[in-house]
C-alpha cells in the first residue's frame, strides 16, 4: 500500500496535470475543453490506491484524476488531450473518454451516471471467471438523480456485485447546487437497497483511502456493493469553457470558502518540506515531458477516420461508391 | 439454405432461439444470459426453454425490470471477457436502455482507439401483428439501423434464428438480434449440428425473373406469399431475404435487381427512416443504370401500431399490398 509520500504525490500529479491541462486549452493545443479536477484529488488518489491492478474502474466526463491515478501515462493522456495519435485512444476519444484497457480503466464515461450499469457488469464478469477483483465506479453528486445509476446499485445488491460506488459529491452538478438538485440523500439511495454507505471528507486522502480499502476488502469477500460519498469542492470551473463564458452560478466568497480546505494542502503538510519539494520539482519534469511530448505528437492520420469501428474490420459504406 | 433441409425433422421459430443459444453455451464456457423472466420462467414467449435448466442462476441470470442495468451490465461484461446475451422482452423497451445502444456500446470500441471489443448480443422480440398494441408492436430495427457501431439482425425461418444466432454470439462485436414475434410458432427444418449463418450474406429464398423483392423477417412470408399471388398472374418475382441491415448484402441486391431490372421493397418498420431507403438509396447510387422501373417500397405506415386487427392491418405490410405494387411494376 502506498505511504504518505506517494499518496501526495499523486495528488500533485493531477493537481499540476490540470492547471498545465487548463493552459493548452487556453493555448488553444487542447481543442473542445476540459472539464477540471481540480480540488477533487484525494478522492481518485485514495480510493486507487486501495485497488490492484486488475481491479477496474470507470470514470466519467471530469475523468483525468481517475485516469492517472489508476496508472495511466501522463504523456499519453496528454497526447489524447491534444487529439495526438500517440494519445491513449489514438486521438479518438478526447478528455471525456480515456481510457487504458490494459490498467483496467474502463473509460471515462460522458454520460451522467450511465457507468454505474457497466461496472456492475465487469464486477459481475470477475465473479464468473473465479476472480476476487472489485469494480469502482465514480461518479458525481448530479449522478444520483439518474435512474439508471438506482438501477445499478439495485442490481448490484441483488447479486452481491463486488461494485464500489464512489460519488464525489462537489457541490455542483454543473451549476445546480447540491441541494437544489437532491431530494432527501445521496448515502439515502444507497441504504435504499440495503448497500452500506458513509459519508467521508474527500478532502483528506487518508480518510479516502481507509474508507476505500475497507469497501474493497468487503467486496473481495464476496460481501457486495459499498457506496462512498466522498465530500468534495470543484475548485475551478463545470468546464474550461466557462472561463470564456463566464457563467455566475456561485460567488467569489463561495469559493473561497470552498477552496480553504485543499486536498494538496492537508496531505502535503503531513511531508518533510525538502522531500515535498522534491516531489514538486519531479513531477514537474514527468509534466513538462507529458506536453512536450503530446505536441511534438503526430495529429491522426486521415486516411484512418474509419479504423477501429468494428472488430470485424467491416467499413461503413461511405455513400459514394 | 441447402445445408439445413437434408436433416429431417422440424423446429419452431421460438425453440430455435432457444436451442440456437444453448448451442453455443454448451461450446462456449463465456457464454452467459440475462434478462427479465428468461430464467425460472423460461421466457414470456417461451424462447428461452431449457436454458436455466441446462446451466444453471450462474450463467442464467432473471434480472429485475431494469432495462439500463441489464444492457450496461451487459456492456460491462463483455468488455471484460465474458460473451453475454441480454434479452430486451419487447423491442419497444429498448428505447428505455437506448443510451447504452447508441451512445456507449456502438461507440466505446471506436472512441477508445481500438482498445475493446465488445461481444454482446442484445435479443429483443420485435414487430406487429398479434394485437399487443403500440408500445408493444414496434417493428423498431430501422432504431438500430441508425447507429453506425452495431450490427442488426433478423432471421425469418427456425433455422437462421439458430445459424444467426451462432454467428452474433461469436461475433467480436455488438450485435441486435430481432426476433419477430408474428414468427414465434412458424415451423421449418431444423438446422444440423455446427450450423453457423454468417452475417451479411443475404439468401434468395425464391428465384424469379422479373421484379425483386427485398424483404426482412416478417416480410419474407409477407413476400413470398405476394410472389405466389402473381405467379399465378405469370410474374416471376424473385425474394430476397436479407437476413442481416448491418452488414447489409447489398451485392446480393443488386445482382438481383441487375437480372430483373424492378425493385420492390417490403419492410415492417415504418415507411419514415425505415430501413427500405437506405437499401433504395445504395440501389439509386450503385444500380440506377439496372432499373427500368421506380423503386416501390411497401412500409409499415407512419403511425403508432394500433390495437384493433382491422387497423393494424390498414398499418401493416400486407401481401396483397405487395402484389399491387408488383403489378404495377411489371406493367411499368
Amino acid at each position: 500500500m502506498p505511504d504518505a509520500v506517494a499518496l501526495y504525490r499523486t495528488i500533485r500529479l493531477i493537481r499540476r496535470f490540470e492547471e498545465r491541462a487548463i493552459e493548452l486549452v487556453r493555448s488553444g493545443d487542447i481543442v473542445g475543453g476540459v472539464h477540471p479536477y481540480l480540488g477533487q484529488e484525494a478522492i481518485a488518489t485514495g480510493v486507487c490506491a486501495a485497488l490492484r491492478p486488475d481491479d477496474v474502474i470507470t470514470s466519467t466526463h471530469r475523468g483525468h484524476g481517475h485516469v492517472l491515478a489508476k496508472g495511466a501515462d501522463p504523456a499519453r493522456m496528454m497526447a489524447e488531450l491534444a487529439g495526438r495519435v500517440t494519445g491513449l485512444n489514438r486521438g479518438r476519444g478526447g478528455s471525456m473518454h480515456a481510457a487504458d484497457f490494459s490498467l483496467g480503466i474502463l473509460g471515462a464515461n460522458a454520460i451522467v451516471g450511465a457507468a454505474g450499469a457497466i461496472a456492475c457488469g465487469a464486477a459481475w464478469a470477475g465473479m464468473l471467471a473465479g476472480s476476487d477483483r472489485v469494480a469502482v465506479t465514480f461518479f458525481g453528486d448530479g449522478a444520483v438523480n439518474q435512474g439508471v445509476l438506482l438501477e445499478a446499485m439495485n442490481l448490484a445488491a441483488l447479486r452481491r456485485l463486488p461494485v464500489l460506488f464512489v460519488c464525489e459529491n462537489n457541490g455542483y452538478a454543473t451549476t445546480m447546487p447540491t441541494a437544489g438538485a437532491v431530494a432527501g440523500t445521496i448515502t439515502g439511495r444507497a441504504a435504499a437497497f440495503g448497500i452500506p454507505a458513509s459519508t467521508v471528507d474527500g478532502m483528506d486522502v487518508s480518510v479516502v483511502l481507509d474508507a476505500a480499502r475497507e469497501a474493497v476488502e468487503r467486496a473481495r469477500a464476496g460481501a457486495g456493493p459499498t457506496m462512498l460519498e466522498c465530500l468534495t469542492y470543484r475548485f475551478d470551473a463545470h468546464h474550461t469553457f466557462e472561463h470564456r463564458v463566464r457563467l455566475r452560478y456561485r460567488d467569489d466568497a463561495d469559493v473561497a470558502a470552498g477552496r480553504s480546505r485543499d486536498p494538496m494542502q492537508i496531505q502535503g503538510a503531513r511531508l518533510d518540506p525538502d522531500e515535498r519539494t522534491r516531489i514538486d520539482v519531479a513531477v514537474e519534469t514527468v509534466l513538462d515531458e507529458a506536453v512536450r511530448f503530446a505536441l511534438a505528437s503526430d495529429h491522426p492520420d486521415p486516411a484512418g477516420a474509419l479504423d477501429h469501428l468494428y472488430a470485424s474490420g467491416l467499413r461503413a459504406r461511405p455513400g459514394v461508391a | 439454405m441447402a445445408d439445413v433441409t437434408a436433416t429431417g425433422g422440424t423446429i419452431t421459430y421460438r425453440e430455435a432461439v432457444a436451442e440456437g443459444i444453448a448451442r453455443e453455451m454448451r461450446r462456449d464456457p463465456t457464454v452467459v444470459c440475462l434478462g427479465e423472466d428468461i430464467g425460472a420462467a423460461e421466457g414470456v414467449f417461451k424462447t428461452t426453454v431449457g436454458l436455466f435448466k441446462e446451466f444453471g442462476p450462474r450463467r442464467v441470470w432473471d434480472t429485475p425490470i431494469s432495462e439500463q442495468a441489464i444492457v450496461g451490465a451487459a456492456m460491462g461484461a463483455a468488455m471484460t471477457g465474458i460473451r453475454p446475451v441480454a434479452e430486451i422482452m419487447f423491442s419497444d423497451f429498448l428505447a428505455c436502455c437506448w443510451d447504452y445502444l447508441a451512445n456507449e456500446i456502438p461507440k466505446v470500441r471506436y472512441m477508445t482507439g481500438g482498445q475493446v471489443t465488445v461481444p454482446l448480443v442484445v435479443r429483443t422480440a420485435n414487430g406487429g401483428g398479434l394485437g399487443f398494441g403500440a408500445q408493444h408492436s414496434q417493428a423498431v430495427e430501422n432504431w438500430a439501423l441508425a447507429v453506425p457501431g452495431l450490427k442488426v439482425v433478423a432471421p425469418s425461418t427456425p433455422a437462421d434464428v439458430i445459424g444467426l444466432m451462432a454467428a452474433s454470439i461469436r461475433s467480436d462485436d455488438p450485435v441486435v438480434f430481432f426476433e419477430h414475434k408474428g414468427l414465434f410458432a412458424s415451423k421449418g427444418p431444423a438446422a444440423p449440428e455446427g450450423h453457423v449463418v454468417p452475417l451479411g450474406a443475404a439468401a434468395v429464398v425464391r428465384p424469379g425473373a422479373d421484379v425483386t423483392l427485398v424483404a426482412l423477417a416478417s416480410t419474407v412470408p409477407v413476400a413470398l406469399r405476394a410472389a405466389e399471388t402473381v405467379a399465378a398472374e405469370g410474374i416471376d418475382a424473385e425474394v430476397v431475404d436479407l437476413r442481416c441491415l448491418v452488414p447489409l448484402d447489398m451485392h446480393t441486391v443488386l445482382d438481383s435487381v441487375g437480372r430483373t431490372s424492378r425493385l420492390v421493397i417490403v419492410e415492417e418498420n415504418p415507411y419514415q427512416g425505415g430501413w427500405g431507403a437506405t437499401v433504395a438509396s445504395i440501389v439509386a447510387d450503385e444500380g440506377f443504370e439496372s432499373l427500368d422501373a421506380p423503386v416501390r417500397r411497401v412500409a409499415a405506415a407512419c403511425v403508432p401500431l394500433p390495437f384493433a386487427d382491422s387497423l393494424e392491418q390498414v398499418v401493416l405490410p400486407t401481401a396483397d399490398k405487395v402484389a399491387a405494387e408488383v403489378r404495377r411494376l411489371a406493367a411499368y
